[in-house]
């Protein structure tokens, strides 16, 4: 199972990153997001996994590790802020310059290439 | 009165002159004048305590652990500075009040001069050198503000930033000497370290101390080579000229050296550094002054001159030159602010301040003449005046004292710049209204009205008064020399005499003045030798090398940040790859301590989900609309992750925001194009997939080796479930952790995420207001629009849904502390509640029914979360202390009231504001961009009259 995670971590990365790398600014978007994802699980794992024993006080003899639950709960909502004003961003490029490349212009055809 | 509140009130006295500004000039100089008097008088309460030798102190510990304490001292050496700055920022003010014209704004003046006031009234109060050197950039910075006042002038703009430079230069080095210092003597309160004197001197930091602190000292007062910006800044309104140069901006330095000077004086270095640096400064100071044409030019390098002179006499490091450069400074204050007053005037009246175009104004501005001449002569030296006498204990303090084994050389070059300065003196009474009137006036020269030259002659009175009694001014003086010399040394016996009798000194003086009137009389064939002979130019030689700085940082950053931001990430990546495996590479790994948990069917259909739509994404993002609905998936799986280990919290938080994230893309999505064009190369996709590829198993690598190993060290967690219930009074150890033991960092989060929100509708207002609108008003949307917009189904459908909703939000929110759940949550539900009731029937139709604008529920969740923290500020406990109890109100059952749940209250309200108007300002710019809203907020309603009627 600890291998799932990690492995979907990476996946999320990877692709992510490889989104993150491109030339326009939606994909850029998806790719942060992706990012996002990756880097949530990989500080919530960072609890290490536990099955069935949520950070809920009962009766119970162990409970998952709540600290790094808290700080990805606060993470996700920033990240949702972050990805708005981002979108903001990129989407006020667009109507004002009828162009969604990420890269200035003058380094476009070098980047092309 | 509190030293605190002396030192407070200009700054928050320089509120007052701007708010003033529409009731007035009058009003406006009048509140500032009033400002200062009362925090003159507030200083002058003390008096009796600094006559009687006392140290007033106040202090508040603000961080002690790094020494940074509020600590404020008054002797007589800040008593005396003090009384400089705030009587004559009076006068200042009152001046300014008739200087200023009609088109200044005069508000902006006052509150400059006030923050500037207020900040040398600190530098001279402080006792933590920390806190001084606070004080000492704030007069940097509010310098270069009053500097530059006339925006309009390049010259004042680029004086300004000359005067930025320097000084803020050098107060960087003083940071580094202050900190040195600190580190010898083991405190940062001046009280302390004006007591260690063998400590510092004998310590090898010593030195390098010294030289950083003097460097701090000489840039602020104009010492060479640092002296070329004090003429550029005369660019400023004469009366900031007046109050920087003569009383404050360029005193602070010396103020520093004097206040110092028990600590660092009486070594060679000292010796050497500071008097060499002033005999140069007060020779060329003086030379430089007597070829200068406009007045201005020429009180401002007189005045370089007579630091250079200051400088000097600490530099000697004997009592007597301390005492003499005391007496100094509060002679230099009164005349050259005399003088500066008065250039003013004499370009008020005339409306030119080149001495070539002046000349014969004495009988046309008789007051304005006595008061330059009194103050000039002083200047130059001449006896009965109040400069004589300073000026005389200079030259004497200069026959006891040698440099570079030459006894001869410190004597005659003082003599030789006392020479030019009277010179420089006579010249500017001489040509500026002796001499036969002239018919070509630029404007008709006349005496100003009181306002103008009341302050200067008000100023006149010491510079007679102690003149002609010395004595009068011994006691006062030699009491701020006690301060200076900290008892490193003795006092000095003698006294403030008009006549010594026949000594050395006063022949120097004899041959000065003497000399200063031949200089004069041959002052036309001199100018010709000065303008023959080549000199730098210092501003060209500091704007060379600010531009070489400049083509510099260009190279170094245009090479590095060259607009390809991809570029910047692919780097980013390959350098945190890199770094990443040098650490694993060089560190020990440690076995593996826990076990594999089994794997069953649901997961790996789990995992083969999130594979397949982030791969899918990688493949499709093309197409955005698909990869929206990929990238739904990926969120949906994640959040079944959150439930399956054991994060309830989590999983409900990501489940809401994939909701709200999913609407915003959508809603950007409908300007974007929807396709992105293949325009990268085969090489270059190839190049992002190996760096994303590395990446992507570098991370898995360390998760899959961190999640088979415990914590090297015991985690803190632990802490956190023992006492959510016992400290916290909740049982869900996530909420209690995010609103109790970590609240501050949830009202931190809160208040970015408010930004966000604003920064968001700050942006979609620009756009709208800009060009781009009427862009979104012609655009034709690229796809065929639904004809059924609000449609019947969905709004019946979330008209219905929306009170359970809201109940739902309200449970999540009230069970929030014990069971899964709290604000966060609670907001993100509540908001799609409300962004429903917006999509089903229209953006007009709900901002119509919207009864509180969303920035004002954002500013009230922040305000109750921060007032709930506060509150516990009452029972004298640190901020966001908690508190809860348990109650019952039959027929209930027994509750908990938690102040934590008013602070999630806040949280859930900054929350659901932000949140909603992100997707506001969203759908604003949707709305500009279609066709007018409809009329009703159902196109087919079979209750409607007109449908029935149509039907019919």
């Amino acid at each position: 199972m600890e291998f799932l995670v990690a492995s979907a971590i990476g996946i999320l990365t990877a692709s992510g990153l490889y989104l993150v790398l491109r030339l326009r600014t939606f994909p850029v978007i998806m790719g942060t997001s992706l990012l996002t994802y990756a880097v949530n699980v990989f500080l919530f794992a960072s609890g290490r996994l536990t099955v069935g024993a949520p950070p809920i006080l009962t009766d119970a003899a162990r409970y998952t590790d709540p600290l790094p639950q808290a700080l990805v709960l606060t993470a996700i909502v920033i990240s949702f802020g972050m990805t708005a004003v981002v979108v903001m961003i990129a989407l006020g490029a667009y109507l004002g310059g009828n162009d969604d490349h990420v890269d200035d212009p003058s380094t476009e055809a070098e980047e092309r290439t | 009165m509190s030293l605190f509140l002396i030192v407070a009130l200009p700054f928050l006295g320089a509120l007052l002159p701007g708010l003033m500004n529409s009731a007035g000039r009058q009003a406006c100089a009048g509140v500032t004048f009033m400002v200062t008097l009362v925090a003159l008088v507030g200083l002058l309460t003390h008096l009796p305590a600094v006559l009687a030798g006392e140290l007033v102190t106040a202090r508040v510990d603000w961080i002690p652990q790094l020494g940074l304490n509020l600590t404020l001292m008054l002797d007589s050496l800040g008593f005396f500075f003090a009384c400089l700055i705030l009587g004559i920022g009076l006068l200042i003010i009152a001046y300014a009040r008739s200087y200023l014209s009609r088109d200044d704004h005069m508000g902006e003046f006052f509150t400059y001069l006030l923050l500037f006031q207020g900040a040398m009234v600190g530098i001279v109060l402080s006792d933590n050198v920390l806190i001084l050197l606070i004080f000492w950039e704030l007069t940097s910075l509010s310098s270069f503000l009053l500097i530059g006042y006339w925006k309009h002038l390049p010259e004042g703009r680029q004086g300004a930033r000359m005067a930025l430079t320097v000084t803020g230069m050098g107060g960087l080095a003083m940071i580094g000497g202050m900190l040195l210092l600190g580190q010898i003597v083991g405190s940062y309160d001046l009280s302390v370290i004006l007591e260690n004197r063998e400590l510092i001197q004998a310590s090898p930091l010593y030195l390098p101390a010294l030289i950083l602190i003097l460097l701090g000292c000489f840039t602020k007062s104009a010492q060479f080579p640092f002296h070329f910006w004090l003429p550029h800044a005369m660019a400023a309104p004469t009366p900031v000229s007046a109050y920087l140069h003569s009383a404050t901006m360029v005193k602070a330095g010396i103020f520093l050296m004097a206040r110092m000077w028990p600590v660092l004086s009486g070594t060679p270095e000292w010796f050497v550094i500071v008097t060499t640096a002033g005999l140069i400064t007060m020779v060329l100071g003086a030379v430089i002054a007597l070829f200068k044409h406009d007045l201005k030019a020429l009180l401002a390098f007189s005045t370089v001159s007579h630091l250079g002179l200051i400088t000097m006499l600490l530099g000697t490091g004997t009592a007597f030159g301390a005492m003499a450069a005391v007496f100094h400074i509060l002679n230099h204050a009164t005349f050259k602010a005399a003088l500066f007053m008065s250039a003013g005037i004499v370009d008020h009246a005339v409306h030119t301040r080149d001495i070539r175009r002046l000349g014969g104004l004495r009988h046309l501005m008789p007051v304005t003449f006595v008061i330059a001449t009194l103050a000039a002569l002083s200047m130059a030296g001449i006896p009965l005046l109040n400069g004589f006498l300073s000026k005389e204990m200079m030259l004497e303090e200069t026959l006891h004292t040698t440099l570079f084994d030459m006894p001869w050389l410190v004597p005659g070059l003082a003599t030789f710049g006392a020479l030019f300065s009277a010179a420089y003196s006579f010249r500017l009474i001489g040509h500026t209204f002796l001499g036969k009137e002239r018919d070509d006036y630029p404007d008709h020269p006349h005496d100003p009205q009181p306002g103008l030259w009341l302050p200067p002659a008000l100023l006149i009175i010491p510079v007679v008064v102690i003149g002609l009694a010395p004595f009068l001014a011994e006691p006062f003086v030699k009491l701020v020399t006690t301060s200076v010399l900290g008892g490193a040394a003795e006092m000095p016996s003698a006294h403030f005499k008009i006549w010594h009798g026949l000594g050395p000194a006063l022949y120097m003086s004899i041959i000065a003045v003497v000399g200063g009137l031949i200089l004069f009389a041959l002052f036309t064939p001199l100018l010709r030798v000065w303008e023959a002979t080549p000199r730098p130019e210092a501003k060209s030689i500091f704007d060379r090398i600010i531009a070489a700085f400049v083509g510099l940082s260009q190279a170094i950053s245009l090479r590095l940040h060259n607009g390809a931001f991809s570029r910047y990430a692919a780097i980013m990546a390959v350098t945190v790859v890199v770094v990443g495996y040098y650490a694993w590479a060089t560190g020990t790994v440690g076995a593996a301590t826990r076990a594999l948990q089994p794997t069953n069917a649901v997961q790996i259909a789990g995992w083969l989900m999130l594979v397949a739509a982030a791969c899918g994404l990688v493949f499709l993002h093309r197409n955005r609309l698909l990869s929206l609905i990929l990238i739904g998936i990926v969120g949906l799986i994640v959040s079944a992750g959150f439930v399956f280990f054991s994060a309830p919290d989590l999983a409900m938080t990501q489940l809401t925001v994939e909701v709200v994230t999913i609407i915003l893309l959508l809603l950007a999505l409908n300007f974007l194009p929807n396709r992105t064009p293949i325009e990268s190369s085969v090489l270059r996709r190839s190049r992002d997939v190996v760096v994303s590829v590395g990446a992507g198993l570098a991370t898995m690598a360390l998760s899959y080796h961190y999640l088979l190993r415990d914590t090297v060290a015991p985690s803190i967690s632990e802490f956190h479930l023992a006492n959510a219930y016992k400290g916290g009074g909740g049982t869900n150890v996530v909420n209690v952790i995010l609103v109790d033991f970590r609240g501050f960092d949830t009202y931190g989060e809160i208040i970015v995420l408010g930004i966000a929100a604003l920064l968001i509708y700050a942006l979609t207002e620009t756009l709208l207001s800009g060009p781009v609108r009427a862009r979104l008003l012609n655009r034709k949307p690229d796809q065929p629009r639904a004809g059924d917009r609000h449609p019947m189904m969905m709004v019946v459908m979330t008209r219905v849904i929306m009170p359970v909703v809201l109940m739902v939000g309200f449970y999540i929110f009230l069970r929030g502390h014990n069971e899964p759940g709290g604000g966060f949550i609670a907001g993100l539900i509540v908001s799609i509640a409300v962004v429903m009731q917006y999509m089903a029937s229209g953006f007009a139709w709900a901002s119509a029914r919207l009864r509180y604008p969303y920035h004002g529920i954002i500013g009230t969740g922040v305000l109750i979360a921060g007032l709930t923290g506060i509150g516990s500020w009452f029972f004298n406990k640190p901020f966001l202390t908690s508190d809860f109890t348990y109650v019952r109100i039959p027929p209930f059952y027994k509750f908990e009231l938690a102040t934590a749940a008013l602070f999630d209250l806040g949280v859930f309200l900054a929350v659901v504001g932000a949140v909603m108007l992100t997707l506001e300002s969203f759908s604003r710019l949707a709305r500009r961009a279609h066709v007018p809203e409809a009329d009703h907020p159902m196109d087919i309603d079979p209750s409607r009259e007109d449908n029935t009627k149509a039907e019919a």
